[in-house]
């Protein structure tokens, strides 16, 4: 992995997480994220390098929030949480996030020595590992428990609410795609142990308050089609390896090099700008300046709508005839021209 | 997204200018809205942090929960808000007119006027929505007493959520989408919810919008380095300054919240937004009265027949959205000419005193043909409607190609909208020369199926629903 430490220039690799890989997943065209993520580069401190900071902070009022959500649920050995999700006083409770030292191989190691034992009911701060782009991730779900009949079902905690039955449509999606990577691994893990992965539950249980109190409810997720999506972007991106052997020699993202090196660097990368990018990648307004002038910039929708044509300038040559379009163009074109001549017309 | 408006948008990125998408103003702008800027608190479940609020543009009233946490403050919040609204809409239950009813043998009567609400963005909505829930159930007694205000206020808001809903209504409007309706800019939708931004776009151009973009939001989330950086210290420390820097931040959207509302002014109004103001008008009064005679809260959610009456409803005003704007605005039309549900031709040949006499009775049955130019997808026998003679139906008898120039003859019969005789009134047929513009699209009254009553909800959707929620019980 010489190379890899060569492209990041040092320093500590940031680590994969649910998220990421959902990010990841989300545009999985993008050569430029896949190779950033795969090394490990910061790419907060990169954007700030080359002069495009961003704000991906998460506010303190909604992490204490979510703490003392999880808390609650926890306390007194997880009884909000056992009624919640059905569980019997009986079924045992395990913590496996005692340790403070950075051994993430020793937890994953409990982990997998508790699955395989299919004893505790409650296992809190599992540790999972997913190949992601030929490189081991390791990823903490919220909660795994085993419900009945030795299933075992992903609980996720999420501390924003279930109004009469319905939340907000983003942050269940997103929960939903985090949750479907962890059955994910979990199935990974247990077809390793040699155990019938199909014993983990494709619905996954989210745990929010209801409406307006700190009072839990949990809901059930069908999360067979993320899973389905996830295992399809994965297998596309295992091959970043490639993408990085054809770098050309001595291309580093490090961060103690200049800017306009590093934004060279980037250059070798291509990437895949939609404006999706700006909630969810920490390089996006750097790309986006990059991509200005093309349609994609503006959007799927509006690229499509003009035939699909790369750059906003060739679609006005189209469109006012002072272009002639490829023999492909020719449709696009007398469209465009077409609603050029009624836009003129209604606007005279 | 239309070929037109994405081309729309190239324009603005070659011009730096947010283009026209409308020519003519396609809501209704009150002479004396009421304009409310909410801020949340991040990480709570809809729970206010502040709000500016006034229908004086010089005159905003800052409302503040100093701790998020404080529920005797959170209602205090709802309480005032509450107080302000409700004096608001009360405002317009006072003149009345006649409208006729059953062809002018009944009349009944309606509020003169009607109030509306401006808010930032549809999150803006969406922070009523959820507000308005969580005080329309509270009771002025028993454990938990809030003042009466606040389930007042919960009523109210959760009226204007559900009628922000109903396409072309404009008793609760958000700045964000009513100004995407008439400009589009040279950046992508996501990047237009910001108001701001949106804003420089149309007035300034591309460089003060992409200046503006890291300024302050304008709700009802706030930013996360504001939260940790300035909120978080101010509150844990009760710092007496907290009101004044909710205000400074909110003030720039409060601001540009107007100069929304300006620009929208100058717009020459579309002929038939007046219509569906009325039908705002008409909702407004019965939800007065259901509230002046002391009716419940709305429900939480519908049951199974008062739901399907309402996807109607709203189905049915969408496609007369639809319609209208098409009918009032030639740029909006000119979307579907280029989609082939219009197409504009001139009058190649009319026989206007044409009468059918193949029926009982004879009727007057004028003929015209159209030449045009483009592309023409519809079937003989298919009615249209042209915008300019909106009550007339023409029937396409047939198409002919015309050799050579690649035109289409288009051959219709006209009826009604001529008058009652059996010769046209005059102006009403068009006559030779006469450009028109003739589409698939009309206006004509369609009617919903038949609903059961709830009591006869069949199985399938449940059986009948219980009486009356109970009230929920009032939850700290």
């Amino acid at each position: 992995m010489g190379r890899l430490d060569e492209l990041r220039g040092g320093g500590k690799a940031k680590r994969h997480n649910a998220r990421t890989i959902a990010a990841l997943t989300g545009n999985p065209g993008c050569n430029r994220r896949a190779v950033l993520d795969a090394a490990g580069v910061d790419k907060l401190k990169l954007a700030e390098t080359i002069g495009f900071p961003g704000s991906f902070g998460q506010s303190r009022f909604a992490l204490s929030r979510g703490n003392a959500f999880e808390a609650m649920l926890k306390a007194d050995d997880c009884e909000l949480l056992r009624s919640v999700l059905g569980a019997s006083d009986a079924a045992a409770y395990r913590d496996l996030g005692a340790d403070t030292d950075d051994s993430l191989g020793d937890r994953h190691a409990r982990t997998v020595a508790l699955l395989s034992a299919a004893s505790a009911a409650l296992i809190d701060h599992p540790l999972l590992t997913l190949e992601v782009a030929g490189q081991t991730v390791y990823l903490e779900p919220d909660l795994v428990a085993y419900a009945h009949q030795g299933r075992l079902q992903v609980v996720e905690i999420k501390s924003f609410a279930i109004v009469d039955g319905q939340a907000e449509s983003a942050k269940v999606s997103a929960a939903a795609i985090q949750a479907a990577t962890y059955v994910l691994a979990l199935r990974q893990l247990l077809e390793r142990l040699g155990m019938d992965p199909l014993l983990v539950d494709h619905e996954i249980v989210l745990v929010c308050p209801e409406n307006f109190a700190m009072r839990p409810v949990a809901v059930r997720l069908d999360v067979r089609k993320q899973l389905a999506t996830l295992r399809r972007q994965l297998s596309r991106l295992s091959g970043v390896g490639e993408i990085i052997d054809a770098l050309p020699a001595g291309v580093t993202f490090d961060l103690n090099r200049p800017a306009s090196e590093i934004v060279a660097a980037l250059g070798h990368v291509a990437p895949r700008y939609a404006p999706e990018c700006l909630s969810t990648c920490e390089l996006s307004t750097f790309c986006r300046h990059e991509a200005s002038g093309t349609t994609g910039a503006l959007g799927r929708p509006v690229r499509e709508a003009l035939g699909g044509i790369e750059s906003v300038e060739e679609v006005l040559e189209l469109a006012s005839g002072t272009r002639t379009p490829t023999p492909e163009q020719e449709e696009a074109a007398a469209l465009l021209r077409q609603a050029l001549r009624l836009r003129s017309e209604a606007l005279s | 997204m239309s070929t037109l408006t994405a081309l729309a948008r190239a324009q603005a990125v070659a011009s730096g200018r947010a283009q026209p998408i409308a020519t003519v103003r396609h809501l209704h702008v009150h002479d004396y809205p009421l304009v409310l800027v909410p801020l949340a608190m991040a990480g709570e479940a809809n729970a206010p942090l502040a709000a500016l609020v006034g229908a004086d543009p010089d005159k905003p009233e800052l409302l503040v929960v100093t701790q998020p946490r404080d529920r005797d403050e959170r209602f205090r919040f709802a309480d005032r808000l509450g107080q302000i609204l409700v004096a608001y809409v009360d405002m317009f239950a006072d003149a009345t007119e006649d409208v006729p009813i059953d062809r002018g043998k009944d009349v009944r009567t309606r509020y003169a006027d009607a109030p509306q609400l401006w808010v930032p963005n549809p999150a803006g909505v969406d922070f009523l929505r959820l507000f308005g829930r969580s005080t329309r159930f509270r009771t002025v007694d028993g454990e938990h007493p809030v003042p009466a205000s606040v389930p007042l206020l919960g009523r109210w808001l959760t009226f204007f959520a559900t009628s922000a809903e109903v396409p072309g209504s404009s008793l609760l409007v958000n700045a964000v989408q009513a100004l995407g309706l008439h400009w589009a800019t040279g950046q992508s939708g996501a990047e237009d919810a910001q108001l701001g931004v949106l804003l420089a776009w149309i007035q300034e151009g591309a460089a003060a919008a992409r200046a503006v973009e890291n300024g302050p939001v304008a709700g009802p989330a706030t930013d996360p380095d504001f939260d940790n950086k300035v909120l978080a210290p101010l509150i844990e420390r009760s710092a007496p300054e907290l009101p004044d820097v909710l205000r400074e931040l909110m003030l720039p959207t409060w601001e540009r919240m107007w100069r929304v509302l300006d620009l929208l002014r100058r717009l020459p109004v579309g002929s038939r937004v007046g219509q569906r103001w009325d039908s705002d008008r008409d909702v407004y009064t019965a939800f007065a009265q259901h509230v002046a005679d002391g009716g419940a809260p709305q429900p939480r959610r519908d049951g199974a027949v008062a739901a399907a009456a309402r996807l109607q409803r709203l189905e049915s005003a969408a496609s007369r959205y639809a319609v209208q704007r098409a009918f009032d605005d030639p740029l909006v039309l000119a979307e579907y000419r280029l989609a082939g549900a219009a197409f504009a031709g001139t009058v190649t040949l009319a026989a206007p005193d044409r009468i059918d006499d193949s029926g009982k009775r004879p009727v007057l049955r004028p003929r015209i043909m159209v030449r045009t130019a483009e592309s023409v997808r519809v079937e003989p026998g298919t009615s249209l409607t042209s915008p300019s003679r909106p009550s007339q139906k023409a029937r396409v008898i047939s198409l002919a190609p015309v050799p050579v120039t690649g035109e289409t003859d288009v051959l219709l019969e006209l009826s009604g909208g001529m008058g009652r005789k059996l010769v046209a009134e005059p102006g009403t047929v068009p006559a030779v020369g006469e450009r028109v513009i003739l589409t698939t699209l009309t206006e004509e009254f369609r009617r919903g199926g038949a609903l059961p009553d709830p009591t006869e909800t069949p199985w399938t959707h449940g059986g009948p629903p219980p009486p009356q929620d109970p009230q929920v019980p009032a939850v700290p």
